[in-house]
């Protein structure tokens, strides 16, 4: 078996504030294979968007150990492991489609950079928008752009937070679709962070189901489904029976109490 | 920046008050001078209304007096001779764009190194808000004087002047405007590590750019009015300034008034200016108009 991508041991991150501390992660283990889409669902507060952010090394774990390729999170960032998809698309607005795609390769001083545009935006179905503005696309096209650019320096690693949760169902579910087929296809490992059943079962081979105060894993479900999932297969017993167990799940970590 | 149909009537019309009001105002504020002329004319509606927005040397030039100086020392009078506003108005207007431009840049340094240094930031800051408190009227003479002494004469002191004035709009309005990117924007340029220098120029300068402009259009008006003042202690050799003073040194009102006019004529024209190259810019930047 291939060396794990993620791997957290203990993990712990406590914010300080100003009246009492914030246990925002506790004692997390967790481990991800190559390949893997895993889900992190919870409610509001249960660390899931801390974890990936741990992982991307935009926070720091307080005790614990995690290491993303084999190396620490601030060597994996500055390797550039992995590419980041954030809750809103932030495109930057001067810049057209195939500029912001093009962000990270004039950053990062890659070569062929209008192949890689041309390849990515095809990727998320968006060509012929090149020369458009951010404005001028729809949300769920701009989150598009976003994943085109996460993806356009072709890390094998892809941190997606809650990238489609400020869209409506429809659009989510057209994108939820789009996602599997790019995944299926690039054969990356994708981390996502999301706070919807149906699109982590959807989605998921790994699904790490969380709980607040303090922050923690409760269950990890292994799904088994095969890749090649369509939206019909959400009416399957199967689907359902996940989707209940992750239910349970959230359940037993009274995440659905006030 | 199109003036619709309707809003002409009411601009107009506002104009057209003010000039009654302004012919009406010349007849008891020159009485002092006109008085002498009307009586010996003998009196009578005619005469005072003649003499009151004809005399040579009024108290408050009519409108038309002020035109026809204009028209004079503007058209009659080659623009490279002494004699004529337009050479005071390019004295003044090099001096303002000189200043205006290495204001601009001081602004836009001292913003940089604000956004960059926690530290630098508190020391600067204060020095920078002090600088605005003090009356450019008292410390005009005193730069003018002191770069006078060390050698230093003719455009750049003025300009300096008008430094020390905008440099502070565009400090001010470029920390907020380099300040502005998101979190996300700033967190995405972290995931590609990218430099401090690389996030100053793809991500703070471009989303500073609604701000510089604002801070420009401040900047380039009280470049002009720093000018102006320059051109008062330096004994008025030429300029706007210079025509203001040497105006009222000899009660020459209608020199004044003509000067006052050349200088906001110009001021609008900058500021106009400015929001034009302003358009043009975000135009190209995709700002959806």
């Amino acid at each position: 078996m291939a060396a794990a991508v993620i791997e957290a041991k203990d993990l712990s991150l406590t914010f300080q504030t100003a009246d009492s501390p914030v246990y925002a992660l506790s004692k997390v283990n967790l481990t991800v294979e190559d390949g893997d889409f895993v889900s992190f669902i919870g409610p509001s507060g249960c660390g899931k968007t801390t974890l990936l952010r741990v992982i991307a090394d935009l926070e720091q774990a307080t005790s614990g150990s995690i290491t993303v390729n084999g190396l620490t999170p601030q060597q994996a960032r500055l390797a550039r492991a992995y590419g980041y998809v954030f809750q809103a698309p932030g495109l930057f607005p001067w810049r057209t489609v195939e500029k912001n795609v093009a962000l990270p390769l004039e950053i990062m001083g890659l070569g062929d950079a209008a192949e890689r545009v041309k390849r990515n935006l095809e990727l998320v179905n968006l060509a012929g928008f090149e020369k458009k503005f951010p404005w001028q696309l729809s949300g769920g096209m701009q989150q598009r752009v976003s994943i085109a650019r996460a993806l356009a320096f072709d890390p094998k690693l892809l941190l997606m937070d809650e990238p489609f949760g400020a869209l409506d169902e429809i659009v989510r579910d057209k994108l939820n679709q789009q996602l599997l087929d790019l995944w299926a296809r690039t054969r990356k490992t994708v981390v996502f962070v999301t706070h919807s059943i149906p699109e982590a079962v959807f989605l998921s081979t790994k699904i790490v189901v969380m709980s607040p105060r303090p922050g923690r894993i409760i269950d990890v479900i292994e799904t088994g489904l095969p890749r090649d999932r369509t939206l019909d297969f959400r009416e399957a017993p199967e689907f359902l029976k996940l989707a209940h167990r992750v239910r349970e799940g959230l359940k037993a970590g009274h995440s659905y109490e006030d | 920046m199109k003036t619709e149909r309707g809003q002409a009537l009411p601009v107009l019309v506002v104009c057209l008050v003010l000039v009654v009001v302004w012919y009406l105002a010349c007849i008891p504020m020159n009485a002092v001078v006109a008085q002498a002329r009307i009586d010996a004319a003998g009196g009578g509606l005619y005469a005072t209304l003649t003499e009151s927005w004809n005399h040579t040397r009024p108290v408050i030039p009519a409108p038309h007096q002020i035109v026809v100086e204009l028209w004079n020392t503007v058209f009659m009078i080659a623009p490279w001779k002494v004699k004529s506003l337009l050479y005071h108005c390019w004295v003044t207007l090099s001096s303002t764009l000189l200043g205006f431009v290495l204001g601009t840049l001081l602004g836009i340094g001292l913003a940089i190194l604000i956004v960059h240094s926690k530290l630098l930031s508190k020391a600067l800051m204060p020095w920078i808000i002090a600088s605005q408190t003090i009356p450019i009227l008292a410390i005009a003479p005193m730069i003018i004087v002191v770069l006078g002494a060390i050698g230093f004469t003719g455009l750049l002191p003025k300009a300096l002047i008008s430094t020390y004035l905008c440099f502070f709009p565009v400090a001010i309005g470029m920390v907020k405007g380099l300040m502005s990117p998101d979190v996300i924007h700033r967190d995405l340029m972290r995931t590609y590590n990218a430099s401090a220098g690389e996030t100053l120029w793809k991500l703070r300068l471009p989303a500073s750019v609604p701000y510089l402009f604002t801070s420009l259009k401040i900047a380039i008006a009280i470049a002009l009015t720093g000018a102006i003042v320059g051109e008062l202690p330096t004994g008025a050799i030429a300029g706007i300034g210079a025509r203001l003073l040497v105006g009222s040194y000899n009660g020459l009102t209608m020199m004044i008034w003509s000067a006052l006019v050349a200088g906001s004529a110009m001021a609008a024209l900058l500021v106009w200016l400015v929001g034009h190259v302003e358009r043009k810019t975000l135009a190209r930047m995709g700002v959806r108009t």
